[in-house]
């Protein structure tokens, strides 16, 4: 087996110093009857790399990669281009095979990545501080609302409609246990989003609101007039951004009132990877600190003098707090954290807003050659690089038909909301950097020709 | 201003009706430096034995419990900024909040300075 | 001859003596190297990545939202930003370099087959959202990898949701809690060991029961007797790392498990220490009702430096039908199939919900699936005898110059515990951590578990070869004198690395979490 150094001869010559006959000897506090006589019955046995290459090669040639077909696709996941040097960089053994940087002696090279990182998380959000991240922008989600339940002490959440469906439903599973009240508000398919609803639930009790920004269509709700009528009830306003590349465009939350902005880092660098492993991003204000959840790394000094990096405020934590830590993430996300850090740093802050002028270009292209299709019609009256389309037909139909026709054409909401028939004709699309031309025209062709078959039947 | 002791390592100095609550110096030096000291707020009414008050250190986040019933009626501010002073002046200007006693009575049940010395003495 | 030497260049090795104390102009001393922080190297409008002139105007809709000024982030030519993260990489220890003998983290080697799978396009570049027919190989690795989980582990089920071992262990908690609910039985209390990871009380807390502790026994294990006399119409759960965090297999996992179940409880075992045991033991054939498996430990997706994590949980037959979405679920042809909210209805009515975003950690997946495919049954069962091997190693080539708690009481499992017992008077455990440091090794885990004083917890892992082993071996041994005869120079190590002892307490009473602006 090509990962185990030690050889038959060594077993037994360690067996000797251990004083033990046989390897059996050492299983001894196992119960005999649980002990397996041999291998697990039913597997295969060990194989070589390049047979298990071969094996894994053959799985990933089942799936339709993004890269080979015209593709339309975001709702919380986005393709863009990942520079070269960044996979490179994040596989160097040093960030790869280290663990949590628990000895900082030998870990300033991880700490001072996490410091960086928080530093751009924190300009980038608008916010004072950000955590050195979380398992995934839903979970982060979740736990920016259990924080604001610890900050207010208050167990009403108000969801705005326009929250990523995963993401509401990640918060409703945890609210069943812990008792939070949320009131879920469904998304209504207009050109902008209407917070009249959403601002008349939020009240004396409410603990906090849920916006996300951009939101699920891909409109641009209005923080400032939903963070007043938060704050005129003592209530938290949490921002949710699935889509960072965005908020080089548009205004940072944390300046536009927003207590807690937490996000979906997928987008700089961690790849689609069909859902995982993403990068959760939290900022706040630095008043709530000490009620953030996930690590933090904080600068100090060691024993000579020189400037260096620890993980702090570590009390939080549950591996110390036990039953009273603020909250369940313990493993974060630190090679995707050090990814999206990695390419924020080739960027800087004009590189990331001309990333997102050209997303926003080839989103409006695609929109305009949509538009002029028949049975099509363009909801947002605002966009950055995601929206919605109205099909005159359903459109989960219509996506898997465009598959058949080798075309990855969007999103339909009536996967995201299989139980909310009303939205079944509406398409998200989402258009990158990494849209070209022909894609855009060919979306547009075919998407064309299947709404024009609608009768016809889908093609073989 | 008599002053009493718990087992679990807090003081309070009592003035009439009013308590002042802190860490014992003994405390202090087993917790090691005191990083952050999470105070309850004013007017808070908290029973005897009910952990109204967290001592961080580094690694270590100590419950302080309540020697007493009664209502909070200040903390000591001076915390937020300094929470060494937990460490240096354990005993007088590192003390925590102080409350009005509900249940005066309830202080029968605690140390004086020297019970609580020999119960120190035998940890 | 002519100019024999025009260039004067000839072999030297220096004037002898010894070398002075040199202090740099640079602060780099060799190859030692200093980094600063991008925002002291990175220009404003710097950028790193060509990117295509923007084409049209800005949509006239989005003027209102415009940012007034671009996120205040330098930027770094390529050159300049891999060299300031290769640079920066030099700083850490990691698996690649040398033993990484963390207790309960099961550091080992990393196999590079799992990165270039990961990287397959037909992978990495999927979207999770896509129609499910245009994604069938990884639908396909799932229920691969499921496959294996619940033939290995003899359970029934498992959930491939859960992002870590936190995550997981708050899965399975969420699934005894909805059974016991499903039934119309609420229970309050979970009991969980003294020697419990800490995310054990805090999981069990956050799903909303009350923790209680059992004591261990003089051996480091679970009191059985004190246990069932505890067990009662209001527990609903104990949580029992097998093998436990003192590095022992739980004897009497059986007699818990038929105890907890017979007073109405439902047994979950903390996974994180599979190692010991994949392929040797099945955790079903002990009773357990759910138990998470770290794929980042056992299976080996790299650490990352701290994530990212994968945490599937394993299922009984009891729980089962409580698992999040979507779950992999084996339908009546035998075939496993992925269960989401649509269908979910239909299939799986009594799920406890979803937990997380889209499908699980799929990079994590595609690494364990090849991991384990090229390990198979046999290689499996061979990496826990490996583990367990190399750690009795360690602990019987140590114990007469460490304290060894539970040394008498027979083998240990994948880890050896020792104490700081016999350390000369103001040295402790922590300065044996940091003298390991210098000797160029990672040190052990310290300080937990917590039921022993000065704990120091080492893990080798299969992978480490017998010279590694006794490198180590050889290192501890010289540590473990130098705090018997308190060797002052190792109260302040470590000395040789980048950085001495940092000052925590500053960090934590002033944090400075970002640079300013």
């Amino acid at each position: 087996m090509r990962y185990l150094p030690l050889t038959p001869a060594e077993r037994s010559e360690m067996l000797t110093v251990i004083g033990a006959a046989t390897i059996d000897d050492l299983f001894a506090d196992v119960p005999a009857e649980a002990r397996l006589p041999g291998p697990v019955p039913g597997l295969p046995n060990h194989a070589s790399e390049m047979a298990v290459e071969r094996h894994m090669s053959a799985l990933a040639a089942q799936n339709l990669s993004a890269g080979t077909a015209p593709f339309f696709l975001g709702a919380g996941a986005y393709r863009h281009h990942i520079p070269a040097s960044v996979d490179h960089l994040i596989q160097r053994g040093e960030f790869l095979t280290a663990y949590t940087p628990y000895q900082p002696e030998i870990a300033q090279g991880t700490l001072q990545v996490l410091f960086e990182f928080q530093t751009q998380v924190a300009r980038l959000f608008g916010t004072e501080v950000a955590n050195a991240s979380m398992y995934d922008g839903s979970t982060a989600c979740w736990e920016a609302v259990a924080m604001a339940g610890r900050i207010t002490r208050r167990r009403k959440v108000v969801l705005c409609g326009g929250l990523h469906p995963h993401y509401g439903a990640t918060i409703e599973t945890m609210a069943k246990f812990t008792g939070d009240q949320i009131e879920r508000q469904v998304p209504v398919l207009t050109a902008e989003p209407d917070h009249g609803a959403l601002i008349a639930a939020i009240d004396g009790e409410t603990s906090c609101v849920v916006v996300q920004y951009p939101d699920i269509l891909g409109r641009i709700p209005d923080l400032p007039a939903i963070a007043a009528a938060a704050q005129a009830h003592g209530a938290l306003l949490i921002a949710v951004v699935t889509e960072p590349v965005a908020l080089g465009l548009i205004e940072a939350p944390g300046k536009l009132g927003a207590d807690i902005v937490v996000g979906e880092g997928q987008s700089l660098s961690v790849g689609l990877q069909f859902g995982g492993p993403y990068l959760g991003l939290f900022g706040c204000r630095e008043k709530f600190v000490r009620q953030m959840p996930g690590r933090l790394c904080g600068q100090t000094v060691d024993a000579d003098g020189r400037r260096g990096f620890v993980l702090t405020l570590s009390t939080r934590e549950q591996h110390i707090r036990r039953e009273k830590a603020t909250s369940n993430i313990c493993t974060n996300a630190g090679l995707c954290a050090l990814a999206f850090s990695i390419h924020m740093t080739l960027l800087g802050g004009e590189g990331l807003a001309r990333l997102a002028r050209v997303n926003h270009d080839r989103a409006r292209q695609t929109a305009e050659a949509l538009s002029a299709v028949g049975g099509v019609e363009v909801l947002n009256s605002a966009f950055v690089n995601e929206f919605t389309v109205l099909l005159r037909r359903d459109a989960r139909e219509v996506v898997r038909e465009l598959a058949d026709y080798g075309v990855l054409g969007g999103v339909s909401l009536g996967r995201l909301y299989p139980d909310r028939p009303e939205l079944g004709h509406a398409l998200l699309v989402t258009a990158t950097e990494t849209t070209t031309d022909q894609d855009i025209h060919a979306l547009a062709a075919i998407l064309g020709e299947v709404l024009a078959n609608a009768h016809e039947g889908s093609p073989t | 201003m008599p002053t009493y002791y718990t087992k679990d390592h807090e003081w309070i100095a009592v003035d009439g009706d009013t308590g002042t609550v802190g860490i014992t110096d003994y405390a202090q030096s087993q917790l090691g430096d005191i990083t952050y000291v999470d105070l309850p707020s004013p007017g808070a009414t908290i029973g005897k034995g009910d952990a109204p008050c967290v001592v961080d250190s580094v690694k270590a986040a100590s419950d302080v419990y309540a020697p007493v019933s009664g209502t909070v009626t200040e903390v000591n501010e001076a915390l937020g900024d300094a929470p060494e002073l937990v460490n240096g002046e354990a005993e007088t200007g590192g003390w925590l909040f102080r409350l009005t006693l509900s249940n005066p009575s309830e202080l029968d049940g605690l140390m004086d300075r020297a019970a609580y010395e020999a119960y120190v003495a035998g940890l | 001859m002519n100019a024999p030497n025009a260039s004067g260049w000839r072999p030297a090795m220096g004037e002898g003596g010894e070398a002075p104390a040199i202090l740099t102009v640079s602060g780099d001393r060799g190859l030692t190297l200093e980094e600063p922080l991008i925002f002291e190297l990175g220009r404003p409008g710097t950028c790193g990545v060509d990117l295509d002139e923007p084409r049209g105007e800005i949509a006239p809709g989005l003027a209102r939202f415009l940012r007034a000024e671009p996120p205040a982030l330098p930027g770094l030519t390529e050159p300049e930003t891999v060299r300031h993260y290769t640079r920066l990489s030099r700083q850490n220890y990691a698996i690649d370099l040398g033993p990484f003998p963390l207790g309960s983290c099961t550091m080992k080697h990393n196999p590079r087959l799992n990165e270039k799978v990961a990287r397959l396009p037909g992978f990495a570049d999927i979207h999770p959202l896509q129609p499910q027919h245009t994604v069938r190989g990884a639908i396909g690795v799932i229920s691969e990898l499921a496959d294996w989980l619940v033939t290995l582990t003899g359970m029934a089920a498992v959930a491939m949701t859960p992002k870590a071992g936190a995550h997981g262990e708050l899965c399975g908690l969420l699934c005894i809690r909805a059974a016991l609910e499903a039934r119309g039985d609420a229970r309050e209390v979970v009991l969980v060991p003294e020697s419990a990871h800490g995310t054990n009380p805090a999981t069990a807390a956050f799903a909303g029961y009350r923790v209680e502790n059992i004591p261990a026994t003089a051996d480091g294990r679970v009191d059985l007797a004190a246990l069932t006399a505890r067990l009662g119409p209001d527990v609903a759960a104990v949580m029992i790392t097998n093998p436990n965090t003192c590095g022992l297999f739980e004897r009497d996992m059986k007699a818990i498990s038929d105890a907890v179940h017979a007073a109405g409880g439902l047994v979950y075992c903390d996974g994180a220490n599979f190692n010991a045991i994949v392929g040797k033991v099945r955790p079903g054939d002990l009773g357990v009702d759910a138990m998470h498996i770290n794929l980042h430990k056992t299976f080996s997706t790299p650490h990352g430096g701290g994530g990212p994590g994968s945490g599937p949980v394993v299922l009984s037959a009891a729980l089962a039908p409580f698992a999040p979405l979507p779950f992999a679920m084996r339908g009546p042809d035998g075939i496993i199939r992925l269960v989401e909210e649509e269908d979910a209805p239909q299939h799986h009515p009594q799920s406890f919900g979803r937990m997380a975003a889209f499908h699980g950690q799929m990079g994590m997946f595609t690494r364990a699936l090849t991991y384990i495919l090229s390990h198979g049954a046999d290689g499996l069962r061979q990496v826990a005898e490996d583990a367990v091997l190399n750690a009795n190693y360690v602990l019987r080539s140590l114990e007469d110059v460490l304290d060894a708690p539970f040394g008498a009481a027979g083998p240990c499992m994948h880890e050896a515990l020792f104490s700081d017992e016999g350390f000369a008077e103001g040295f402790s455990t922590l300065d044996l951590a940091k003298g390991l440091i210098d000797e160029g090794f990672h040190p052990m885990t310290v300080y937990f578990p917590l039921v022993v004083h000065g704990a120091m917890l080492v893990e080798p892992t299969e992978t480490e070869s017998k010279a590694g082993l006794d490198r180590f071996i050889a290192s501890m041994r010289s540590l473990a004198a130098r705090a018997r005869n308190a060797d002052p120079a190792l109260k302040s190590a470590p000395h040789l690395a980048p950085r001495r002892r940092l000052d925590e307490t500053q960090a934590a009473r002033k944090p400075v979490l970002v640079q300013p602006q």
